[in-house]
């Protein structure tokens, strides 16, 4: 007895499997899929630079929570010489100030969910 | 001798991919050749070795029965351990794949004064590889992510369970910490205990340490030294569609951890790590004792000689007949 | 048992002292008391297997043929075609080490390649080395090893030092059975010449007379006869023995040592009034005067040519089914070989019982049943008369053989009749009975006297659970359904735990089963007097 039949089954799911993103892209378009975040308001300068920012964003808002609610020291003076508030709310969304085409796009496409909105109100919703 | 050479040439695996992107600067071979010639390796691979297996046959049908078969309808049977159909082998083979029954079965036995022989369940080792192919699939199907777009929320969701305890920021998952701590128990052990340690050879180093170096490489990525990841999404997702970039953004430790999975994947066929494929395919566990029921067909079963009757009688008709058997030919 | 074996005390000292070499280095040595006799030539010539000639391990010169390693490697390269069993198993180890110590000869002698993963690396090296790509470029870091006449040397010690009783096989995560190995292991052996003779003897008697014993069939006919006076000796009643009947409705098939040597002997007399009592429509045979198949401890090829004269004979006879005797190897041949190598048996009808009318659905192909199937049923049914304070000076527990354990499941059908014969029954512990049960540590052909420290070291675990009833229940016989059993777990016994007695489970049915028309019985089937009964001054004869 060879069971050829069975084994072909265990190739074919082996397959499916492995290439299923594949499928799973193309049935969603995905693939093409390019990312394009909306510029900032006013100007190009952030708190610190902005590919800085790309991977370690999350690091500088919990530090500043942090401060604020622990250490009521809401002030800082940015790597470009000027004073920021330690506001998600006042000073990011301020520039970015459309959270959807913004923040939730990049965390969208890598499947993050930040924990941010659970206290912070989106400010969209508060003025349509 | 076997952990030293192992662990070198992971050391020189990593060596290896920093000089070729951050010295030598081919990105574009270390984020796009090798890894799609690693895949290739690794699918072809898998599929000519369970060919192979294929093409060998299974003469007997030969389940290692641990329960008791099924016989007179009044004596219960273990239909699990004993399966007398397919139904019940799927559930076996289920339990084996998924839960590692059969080592979930493991003793100890030590010889005291007496003598006397003392056996005692023990679960480490079963615990251990739970934790680490539980927490590899699970990272193998977290990581699915970088690959496909739009994430499905169920991914999110799962992801989010894995960081069910909100610790650290980015937040610690679950899956990391246990599949670091699995793999370095696995690999304590064989340096520990003194039978294991006979018995290692480099080849049951070398994947600890190569899995090593992925997992601490990519916990590294997310937890210390941060990374642009919508370039290596692109670059992910570029990779299932055909069209890669590799962006400037990307980064050295991405490079080690990819040249890392490349190698673990060209690797797989080559060696002990089949044992994902093969467990399907174990005649001892994947047949139905059923033997006196169907008959199992060997496509060999050879023609042998044998000694017939008429030869037996032959030779012995005049004893037979002096102590009253009764005989065929009474010549 | 022979003299300049090592007292328990010193033999329980179990070391675990691997070589420095580690285990690449296959340098082996053949110490007095662990090896077996090689086999004699005229036994592979009458069986026409290859390299007939006189040696012994310890030569330095085995006289291998010229092209040994040639007949080796494609030996090889043929069954890892043939067997899927042995390609898997080559290469899928992951040496996790949960087999280690789950075999009795490694947990009694601590040697460490009798650690199961251990004895297939043996042959997994040489695989990899000469068969796999990745060892052909890596060699020794591979784990690859060259084929050489030492490796052949320490191929044969160590696939002679296990039993195929497939316990590390429970255990594995992946099913790996090391009885496959081993029977690869030893087919490649044989294809040198390289046999024992505890093997190759009783093959080719087999093959001759029927029988491993060599038993003509006159001498055949004698021991049933003789065993048919003696039970109208102990009972008064005549049973009925036929012999090569044609017409009768069951071939019944048993171990040839059932009736020609001790304590089989008193299972057979157990049968034999079992079968007078519910009048039976049954015949022995003398051609297939053997169930045991040592073919299964040789190659697949010997086990078919010694297994095909059962249903032959069924044929001849024109029986409707077979029963089948107590018999551990005999039964893994019988459930997963026969129908498989020798069938398919469309000549004979579906098992029923005559008695109770119970049809054996779980042998509707092979059409043969194990006796304590068949018992069970009957008991079940009240077709008995049963008095099982004939056996209240047994204090029983049982020992599952291995391959009707692992290789079939027969588990409870022996407690059932045990239970239901015995008023003094227990259990021994947990890890080493049912699938879990060990070894005898003699069993695949080495219960021999030469190798006795290895087998009284492989059977150390059996005999330790049997000294734990012993000495906390007061088990003074223990039960089981095996031939190779009943030969060698008594000097096992007598060496680690005197005072317990060996029998089989029929013996107990024959002591219990109330026949019709017979008085007070004044014996056992041993010929023990029953307390309270006066000697009248003749000795009851129980020496066989």
């Amino acid at each position: 007895m060879y069971n050829g039949g069975k084994v072909l089954i265990g190739i074919l799911v082996f397959l499916v499997l492995i290439s299923s993103p594949l499928w799973y892209n193309m049935a969603m378009d995905g693939s093409d899929y390019q990312i394009e975040l909306e510029k900032a308001v006013r100007g190009d300068d952030c708190v610190r630079d902005s590919a800085w920012m790309k991977a370690n964003h999350m690091d500088l808002l919990n530090e500043w929570r942090d401060q604020v609610v622990r250490n009521d020291e809401r002030f800082e003076i940015g790597s470009d010489g000027v004073q920021y508030e330690r506001s998600l709310s006042f000073t990011c969304l301020s520039c970015h100030e459309n959270k959807d085409k913004f923040c939730d796009r990049c965390h969208d496409y890598l499947g993050v969910e930040p924990y941010c909105w659970e206290c912070h109100i989106v400010p969209k919703e508060v003025q349509p | 001798m076997g952990v030293m050479f192992s662990l070198l040439a992971v050391v020189v695996l990593i060596l290896i991919a920093v000089a070729g992107t951050e010295l030598a600067g081919w990105r574009d071979l270390f984020g796009i050749v090798i890894p799609y010639a690693a895949v290739v390796a690794f699918v072809i691979g898998v599929i000519y070795r369970v060919l192979k297996w294929a093409r060998s046959a299974v003469p007997f049908r030969i389940p290692t029965t641990c329960g008791q078969q099924k016989t007179l309808p009044w004596i219960k049977s273990s239909k699990l351990d004993n399966p007398h159909n397919l139904f019940w082998v799927l559930c076996r083979m289920f339990l084996e794949v998924f839960f590692f029954r059969s080592l979930f079965r493991n003793t100890r036995s030590v010889v005291v004064e007496g003598p006397r022989i003392l056996y005692s369940p023990t679960k480490w080792l079963w615990a251990a590889g739970m934790a680490f192919h539980w927490s590899l699939l699970i990272v193998l199907i977290r990581h699915c992510k970088y690959f496909i777009e739009p994430v499905p929320s169920w991914l999110v969701t799962m992801q989010n369970l894995d960081g069910f305890f909100q610790i650290g920021l980015p937040i610690i998952l679950t899956t990391d910490v246990v599949i670091v701590a699995s793999l370095t128990f696995l690999f304590l052990r064989r340096v520990v205990d003194q039978k294991l340690r006979y018995l290692s050879l480099p080849a049951d180093y070398f994947p600890l340490f190569l899995l090593l170096g992925i997992t601490v490489s990519g916990v590294f990525m997310r937890y210390f030294t941060k990374t642009d990841l919508v370039s290596i999404k692109e670059l992910a997702i570029g990779l299932v569609s055909f069209s890669p970039v590799v962006s400037s953004e990307v980064g050295l430790v991405f490079f080690v951890h990819i040249f890392l999975v490349s190698v673990l994947l060209a690797y797989i066929p080559l060696s002990k790590l089949m044992h994902f494929a093969g467990v399907f395919m174990s005649p001892t566990r994947n047949l139905a004792n059923n033997n006196r029921v169907r008959r199992h067909i060997n496509p060999w079963n050879p023609k042998v000689k044998v000694h017939t009757y008429e030869e037996y009688e032959d030779e012995y008709r005049d004893l037979m007949k002096a102590a009253g058997l009764p005989v065929d030919k009474e010549e | 048992m022979s003299k300049n074996i090592k007292t328990p005390e010193e033999m329980a000292r179990i070391k675990f002292e691997p070589s420095a070499n580690g285990w690449m280095d296959p340098a082996t040595e053949f110490r007095p008391g662990t090896w077996n006799f090689t086999a004699v030539p005229e036994t592979l010539e009458y069986l026409d297997l290859p390299n007939p000639r006189k040696w012994r391990p310890t030569d330095d010169d085995w006289q291998l043929p010229e092209n040994w390693q040639e007949i080796i490697h494609e030996g090889l390269r043929e069954r890892l075609k043939k067997y899927r069993t042995l390609q898997i198993f080559m290469d899928i180890c992951v040496r996790c080490g949960a087999c280690a110590d789950k075999c009795h000869y490694f947990i009694g002698g601590g040697d460490p390649k009798n650690m199961p993963v251990m004895r297939a690396e043996l042959l997994r090296s040489v695989y990899r080395n000469d068969f796999t790509t990745a060892g052909k470029i890596l060699g020794k870091i591979g784990g690859g090893r060259k084929l050489t006449k030492q490796v052949i040397k320490e191929w044969f010690y160590y696939f002679m030092q296990c039993t195929e009783c497939r316990r590390c096989s429970v255990f594995c995560p992946y099913g790996i059975d090391t009885a496959e190995i081993t029977m690869m292991g030893r087919e490649l052996l044989n294809l040198l010449g390289l046999s024992i003779e505890w093997i190759n003897t009783p093959l080719s008697n087999c093959y001759r007379t029927g029988n491993h014993l060599g038993i003509q069939p006159h001498g055949f006919a004698d021991s049933i006869e003789f065993a048919v006076d003696e039970l109208e000796e102990i009972t008064g009643i005549k049973v009925d023995a036929p012999i090569n009947r044609k017409g009768a409705e069951i071939l019944f098939v048993a171990p040839s040592a059932d009736y020609f040597a001790s304590p089989h002997y008193y299972t057979l007399l157990g049968y034999l009034l079992l079968f007078h009592e519910i009048g039976l429509d049954y015949t022995w045979s003398t051609y297939a005067s053997e169930g045991g198949n040592f073919g299964l401890f040789h190659s697949s090829d010997m086990m078919k040519r010694l297994n095909a004269k059962i249903y032959m004979e069924a044929k001849r006879l024109g029986v409707k089914h077979i029963i089948g005797g107590e018999c551990g190897h005999m039964w893994r041949v019988v459930h997963q070989y026969m129908d498989t190598m020798n069938g398919p048996a469309d000549f004979l009808e579906v098992p029923v019982s005559p008695i109770t009318g119970t049809r054996f659905d779980n042998a509707t192909s092979t059409k043969m049943v194990h006796i304590s199937e068949f018992t069970s049923d009957l008991i079940y049914h009240n077709k008995l008369k049963l008095d099982p304070s004939r056996n209240d000076h047994w204090h029983t527990t049982y020992h599952d053989s291995c391959n009707p354990a692992r290789a079939m499941g027969l588990l409870d059908e022996p407690r059932y009749i045990i239970n239901k014969v015995c008023n003094n029954f227990v259990e021994m512990p947990e890890n080493t009975i049912r699938e879990q049960t060990f070894c005898c540590g003699s069993g695949a052909g080495l219960g021999t006297d030469e190798n006795m420290e290895t087998r009284l070291r492989g059977g150390l675990p059996r005999a330790n659970a049997v000294k734990f009833v012993h000495e906390n229940n007061d088990a003074n016989i223990l039960l089981c359904m095996c031939a190779i059993d009943k030969a060698t777990l008594p000097p096992l016994l007598e060496y680690w735990v005197p005072g317990v007695e060996v029998g089989g489970v029929h013996e107990m049915v024959g002591n219990a089963l109330i026949l019709e028309g017979e008085g007070k019985r004044k014996t056992d089937l041993r010929g023990t007097p029953y307390p309270g009964i006066e000697d009248d001054g003749e000795e009851g004869d129980s020496n066989v």
